[in-house]
């Protein structure tokens, strides 16, 4: 009987977006609906294009610190990190033990951050949006964090070639710790609130699942792969900064669904704040800068730094030609790599799938874009 | 005093005094009938604009406080008057109809789910005697309600289809299907009731209950699963989460009404808010005794019944308000499969048990 | 008869008066200034690719049928409903009237198992 029906009935193709609820920001998707079913999702990206990449060939080291901020605007202290990182490699600056502790736990609170948003933004696509504000209201710690050390809450340029815009003020390390207490006991109530919850369940197990070598093939990274069962956390793999000598767990779930990847989220959650409480722990005094020059020439070459974005690989690949600017720059953005299957994870599912296989991916489209 | 007994010596009043003038009393009695529908009706609407107003506050405050916020706080004292302040925007915003949708569908779309929302008021038991079709009421009261309380998804879908919008469309047809498959387990509920109550009239099924809290339908074990059928299909019938499929801002941007703005988005809000107290007031009528008081009939407190049924329609608002507020939203295939493969067998199998029941005599 | 259902035709009266009042007042007091782009259908900022009004296929028509089997079977139940007590306690009918209604619901409890089974109640598409 419903064979009959095919072939009768026409497709219908939709735009989801750029103006869309629940697609984060700018992304286009144009759909092929056959009644409520997703024949085909074809993403249409760029217009978040703020050319980034261009932009840094006219400006100095210095200056192009605060752009970072920009394109992944959650994860922005991972942004300056990995610039920053990169930076130094080519000119060979050793950063002293405080800043390294600091710069990896700002890192951390913006995982945190970004995971909370994540969390909040799953909830209100799959139709919770008490979780939201939940997820709002710790966030807000956070950023209250950001905003007393850097004088930012979403933008911070509070990262510096060989050191950082200021130290950490007094009491600072205090309210963290308060954060974190906070933060700890509340993570359980979002899981009781969402992913335990049986609706929840039922709209995220099976949907939009991928293999572990379609993943790999796809370029996947960070909760999306680790979601898939590859326990690929650069924090581990590199084991770059301090990552080697902190104790976490790899956060793996098997699956590669829409719920492993927001279960792998949620664990994070818990890993990131034993984290923070462990640099806070062991937190060294001292200097935070080194002294850099006002205009910073590095030696002609090229290097590619990665880190453990809250989204997956982020990659700064830089080109000097001897002068104090980049002679090319180029990001390896993780959104953008875990966006690319969208039809692949999409095809096939309900209309109402596509929100919730969007929402895990957890892409900014300011970092797909850049 | 019920209004029952207003309304008779009001009536009585004016007949005495349309007497004094000459008119004749089979005349001046069929004019008073006309009246009183006219004030009963009014009253409904009153009601619906009311619930409205209010509902809209309470959920913006009872969110509020669900989600740790404070919700309206600027427009006079607590922000009371939000509501108020909202109907005023809505009144002064453009109307915008899309170039290519269809003029006359999108603009009866609104008016007809209103009106046909507003129907099924003149069953509902208010008080003793308090029904504004008494005699519809006594005759088919249930089969009235449950058949104009459908109707509603026909503005829905002309609305939707109207606009000329892929969303609404969608929302539309989602709405369709929801409204008409949840009717079923709400029928079968409202089935058990009936059988328990020997009557098809909502005011006969309050007499049934009649009594203190414990001769009240929710008590008797047997009316358990009704009470979890009918209030589950009860808030799929009036879209609201985890069932608001057909609106689901997250996915269709804002369903079947996408494309409306001002008033006539007004219209569409207005009905919502009013079916959802209608869903409340009937549970309470089916379940909670009506306009009776918990104390035992008559009332020790001698308080108008419709203070007791407007109480309990509160209860049942405030916890369909927190179930919004915390579930998230069922998928269409998961929404219809509930209705057709769990509400409906479990329909039947409450009807059975009430069979039974009735057969053992413990009914 | 007919004079029952009156308060009904006035509510009805009421209730679209309710919204041709409110549009009628809207009209009188708010702006209106449509152009093209203001007047576009609302496809997330995009042109629109083809109409709405498409042969677009609505699950919702096999379900319908089922549920108009449903609903006419409750229009039937429920006179039942009302008097079962009745014949129940009318010791000479005994279980007749339960018999005879079992009958007719497990006849339609055979179709519904039948849709179900044939897949008309998963939501396919």
């Amino acid at each position: 009987m419903n064979e009959a029906n095919v072939g009768t009935t026409d497709q219908l193709i939709v735009n989801m977006g750029p103006q869309h609820p629940s697609t984060h920001g700018v992304l286009r998707v144009a759909l092929t609906l056959d009644g409520e079913r997703v024949v085909s999702a074809d993403p249409d990206i760029g217009y978040l294009h703020s050319s980034m990449e261009k932009i840094a060939e006219r400006l100095d080291y210095r200056q192009y610190i605060s752009y970072t901020d920009r394109f992944d605007y959650l994860g922005a202290m991972c942004n300056e990190w990995v610039f920053v990182r990169a930076v130094e490699r080519l000119a060979g600056i050793e950063v002293t033990p405080r800043c390294e502790h600091i710069r990896l736990l700002m890192a951390e609170l913006n995982r945190l951050a970004s995971h909370l948003l994540y969390f909040g933004a799953m909830g209100i696509d799959t139709g919770a949006t008490t979780v939201f504000l939940y997820c709002f209201r710790e966030r807000e710690l956070i950023l209250d964090l950001f905003e007393w050390v850097s004088g930012q809450r979403l933008l911070y340029n509070f990262l510096r070639v060989g050191g950082l815009r200021n130290d950490l003020p007094d009491g600072w390390v205090e309210q963290c710790h308060a954060a974190m207490d906070a933060l700890a006991s509340r993570v359980d109530e979002y899981d009781t609130l969402l992913s335990e919850n049986r609706i929840f369940i039922a709209r995220t197990r099976g949907i939009g699942a991928i293999t572990a070598e379609e993943a790999l093939a796809y370029g996947f990274s960070g909760p999306c792969l680790r979601g898939c069962g590859v326990p690929y956390d650069l924090r581990r793999v590199d084991g770059y900064s301090l990552y080697p000598e902190l104790d976490f767990e790899v956060c793996v779930e098997e699956g590669g669904d829409c719920l492993s990847r927001h279960m792998v989220r949620s664990r994070e959650l818990r890993e990131s704040i034993k984290i923070v409480r462990q640099v806070l722990a062991r937190l060294p005094e001292g200097e935070v800068n080194v002294p850099v020059p006002r205009r910073l020439k590095v030696e002609p070459g090229e290097v590619y730094e990665r880190i453990e974005s809250p989204r997956g690989e982020l990659g700064c690949y830089l080109v000097s030609d001897g002068s104090d600017k980049p002679w090319r720059m180029h990001w390896r953005a993780p959104s953008f790599y875990n966006l690319a299957p969208l039809d692949r994870l999409c095809r096939g599912h309900w209309m109402a799938d596509m929100v919730a296989v969007i929402a895990s991916t957890d892409i900014v489209l300011g970092d797909v874009d850049r | 005093m019920s209004i029952h007994t207003i309304g008779v010596i009001i009536k009585d009043w004016l007949i005495g005094l349309l007497a004094g003038w000459g008119v004749p009393v089979e005349l001046s009695r069929l004019l008073i009938e006309v009246l009183t529908w006219a004030v009963g009706a009014a009253l409904c609407i009153i009601a619906i604009m009311l619930a409205a107003l209010v509902f809209i506050y309470l959920e913006r405050k009872v969110s509020g406080y669900i989600q740790s916020r404070l919700g309206p706080t600027r427009c006079g004292p607590v922000g009371i008057l939000q509501s108020f302040v909202d109907v005023i925007k809505l009144l002064l915003k453009e109307d915008i109809v899309p170039a290519e949708a269809d003029r006359v569908l999108h603009t009866i779309g609104p008016i007809l789910f209103l009106a046909v929302s507003a129907l099924a008021y003149v069953v509902v038991p208010w008080d003793e005697g308090g029904t504004v079709a008494g005699k519809v009421d006594a005759g088919v009261g249930v089969l009235f309600m449950a058949a104009v309380g459908s109707m509603g998804l026909i503005g829905i879908v002309v609305g939707g289809w109207g606009s000329n919008n892929k969303w609404s469309l969608l929302g539309a047809i989602r709405g369709a299907a929801q409204m008409v498959s949840y009717e079923i387990p709400m029928l079968l509920a409202l089935m058990c009731v009936v059988l328990q109550a020997e009557t098809l009239s909502l005011a006969g099924i309050v007499e049934d209950q009649k009594g203190s809290i414990i001769a009240w339908n929710f008590l008797r074990p047997w009316m358990w699963l009704p009470v979890v059928l009918f209030l589950i299909s009860g808030v799929a019938e009036i879209n609201r989460t985890p069932f608001d499929i057909p609106e689901a801002e997250s996915e269709l941007v804002s369903g079947f009404h996408t494309e409306y703005t001002g008033m006539k988005f007004a219209l569409f809000f207005l009905a919502e808010y009013g079916n959802l107290l209608l869903v409340a007031l009937i549970f309470s009528v089916l379940f909670l005794g009506g306009w009776l008081s918990p104390f035992g009939y008559p009332d020790p407190l001698r308080l108008p019944g419709i203070i007791w049924l407007l109480a309990k329609s509160l209860l049942i608002v405030l916890i369909v308000m927190w179930v919004r507020w915390t579930l998230p939203r069922l998928r269409v295939d998961q929404l219809m499969g509930l209705a057709w493969k769990l509400m409906i067998p479990a329909g039947f199998v409450a009807l059975g048990v009430m069979c039974a029941v009735i057969m053992l005599g413990w009914a | 008869m007919a004079l029952e259902y009156g308060p009904v035709a006035v509510l009805l009266t009421f209730g679209v008066a309710l919204g041709v009042a409110a549009m009628v007042t809207a009209w009188l007091l708010r702006p209106s200034d449509p152009y093209a782009a203001k007047q576009a259908v609302y496809e997330c900022g995009m042109e629109p690719i083809g109409p709405a009004w498409s042969q677009f296929y609505a699950r919702y028509y096999l379900i319908a049928l089922v549920f108009v089997v449903f609903d006419v079977e409750a229009i039937f139940l429920f006179p039942w409903a009302a008097v079962f007590k009745q014949l129940s306690a009318a010791t000479a009918m005994g279980a007749v009237p339960l018999v005879e209604v079992a009958v007719f619901i497990v006849i339609l409890l055979i179709g519904l198992a039948y849709a179900w089974r044939k897949g008309d109640l998963e939501w396919t598409r």
